[in-house]
């Protein structure tokens, strides 16, 4: 137990000390909710959609928590170059509490994160439906969270260095969030991208904090915690016997 | 009665086609200082990292403290502290910090583990500097702050890959003042490599050496000086080594094992 605690720390220590990280990741969503809001919302309005800004903030929010996460999991790649993951690895401690610790580490100041962002969201004009939905809201942002450390964990156990990451984050991470629901709703698509919607764990996390903050969700709640709580599972799965096989 | 503490039988490790460690057997026993030389790529940070259960051997039988790093790590990792060739702490934790993380990995309970790491910080005079951030310390100071994390949980065995490197002449001997006073007073088992040959004169009571992946040579200090009629231990080890530089064939090496990696990676 003291073992995940202190893994947990020190993955909140890291993050809360380089303040030019948290500045850094949360540029980017404010342009997405200033450009796309703006820019879109007048052509989104006049078909009918309604107010952009309410549909957005929830996309946004989701994908600042998918871009932290998968970035947490994906710092076993820092620990690797710069020896410190001999460290964790040469002690008496299971690969899978490692692994776990980590995880809950990442996942934790990826959810931080995506609070952030939503309070950035109440800057520009966005309001949730309810105070008492912000708690599902933030479970949301968690299991999110949960999902995609594990999958960057899965990913980096695999590499040696940095050159996959542009791979990864061109090929995986960029088109999970576009695809994911986040920008565009779900309804009256083609088939295809109906298709690859469904079969990206994001649009369930999204329609999830969508869902929770202005109750406008497409496959429900159940449904939404299912599908997020199963891959992560399985990913956590994976994520953790590949961690448990690394060799330095 | 000498129990041995690890044993090694007819070790291998091949790296794609490359015998790192091509067949060594020796052992430790308990509350030995033991130095193992050998030139650079001979393979002594491979056999320290099948030791201590950081790879898997391709062949041979290995054992530490009566565990097999592979079948059993778990229990190989509760007896050993290490510290390695390359730096391994967080830079962006305090010196503390790191020591702190270090003893509750380990399962030190925390009154325990608070006086071991104030005795052991002052001991090395880092003491005053705890909590700065590890990325604001020397080299040296790095170096100490190893040591002391290596021997912070109390192991029965503890690894130095080349631990005074980059030191200066007043802290290896500090160190090596030390590390022989855990020796006689603990029986700390110790298990070195260094490229100091008059630290390994010093400090070892029995030495191997290792070239190619293979030993060449093992002994007390002092007698294979004498069978060699050498000396200095340097002469000993040149005698054996031959005097080719090592560094054309280790990097040719390296570039086969970056080739390897970018190979892996497109796959
Ligand atoms: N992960 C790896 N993949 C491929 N080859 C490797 C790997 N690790 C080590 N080698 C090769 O194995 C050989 C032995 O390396 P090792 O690091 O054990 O040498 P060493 O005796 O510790 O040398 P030094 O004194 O320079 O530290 C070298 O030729 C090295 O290039
Ligand atoms: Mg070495």
């Amino acid at each position: 137990m003291s073992a995940i605690y202190i893994l947990w720390l020190r993955q909140l220590k890291r993050y809360f000390r380089s303040k030019s990280r948290i500045a850094g990741s949360l540029g980017q969503p404010l342009l997405f909710l200033v450009a796309l809001g703006f820019g879109f919302g007048p052509i989104y309005q006049k078909a009918g959609g309604g107010n952009y800004i309410e549909f957005l903030a929830p996309g946004i929010i989701a994908m600042s928590v998918l871009f932290s996460a998968v970035f947490s999991g994906i710092e076993i790649i820092w620990d690797r170059q710069f020896g410190f993951l001999k460290e964790t690895l040469v002690a008496p401690v299971s690969r899978f509490k490692i692994m776990i610790g980590r995880t809950l580490g990442g996942a934790t100041t990826a959810s931080f994160q995506g609070v952030v962002v939503f309070l950035m969201t109440l800057a520009v004009g966005f309001r949730p439906h309810g105070i008492l939905s912000l708690l599902l809201a933030i479970a949301f942002m968690f299991l999110i969270a949960v999902l995609f450390t594990a999958l960057g964990t899965a990913i980096a156990s695999r590499m040696e260095d940095f050159s996959g990451f542009q791979l990864i984050s061109n090929f995986l991470v960029m088109p999970l969030f576009f695809l994911s629901g986040a920008l565009f709703p779900l309804k009256g698509l083609s088939p295809t991208i109906s298709l690859i919607a469904a079969i990206d764990p994001l649009s369930y996390g999204v329609d999830g904090l969508r869902d929770a903050l202005t109750g406008a969700g497409v496959y429900g709640v159940g449904m939404n915690l299912t599908i997020l709580g199963a891959i992560s599972v399985l990913l956590f799965a994976i994520g953790g016997y590949l961690f448990s096989k690394i060799e330095i | 009665m000498n129990r041995n503490v690890i044993e090694v039988g007819d070790l291998v490790k091949i790296f794609d086609g490359l015998a790192a460690v091509d067949g060594i057997s020796f052992e430790v026993g308990a509350g030995e200082i033991f130095g193992f030389l050998g030139p650079n790529g001979a393979g002594k940070t491979t056999t320290i990292k099948i030791l201590t259960t950081l790879l898997h051997p391709t062949s041979g039988k290995v054992s530490v403290n009566g565990f097999d790093p592979v079948a059993d790590s778990e229990n190989v990792r509760r007896s050993f502290g290490i510290v390695f060739q390359d730096p391994s702490l967080d830079d962006e934790l305090t010196a503390y910090e790191n020591l702190e993380f270090h003893g509750v990995l380990y399962g030190m309970p925390k009154k325990m583990r608070r006086e071991r790491i104030e005795n052991l910080m002052k001991l090395v005079e880092l003491w005053d500097r705890r909590g700065d951030l590890v990325k604001h310390y020397s080299g040296g100071m790095k170096r100490r702050l190893e040591i002391v994390r290596g021997i912070l949980h109390h192991p029965k065995i503890l690894f130095l890959d080349e631990p005074t490197l980059g030191l200066d002449p007043q802290t290896r001997e500090h160190i090596w003042d030390y590390i022989k006073n855990l020796n006689e007073k603990e029986r700390l088992t110790v298990f070195f490599t260094t490229h100091y040959m008059e630290e390994a004169d010093r400090a070892a009571g029995r030495i191997a050496i290792i070239d190619n992946g293979k030993i060449v040579a093992r002994g007390n200090p002092a007698e294979l000086k004498k069978e060699m009629n050498a000396s200095s231990l340097e002469d000993v080890f040149l005698a054996f080594t031959g005097h080719e530089i090592r560094a054309e064939n280790s990097e040719a090496a390296d570039t086969m094992r970056m080739r390897h990696r970018l190979w892996t990676k497109r796959k």
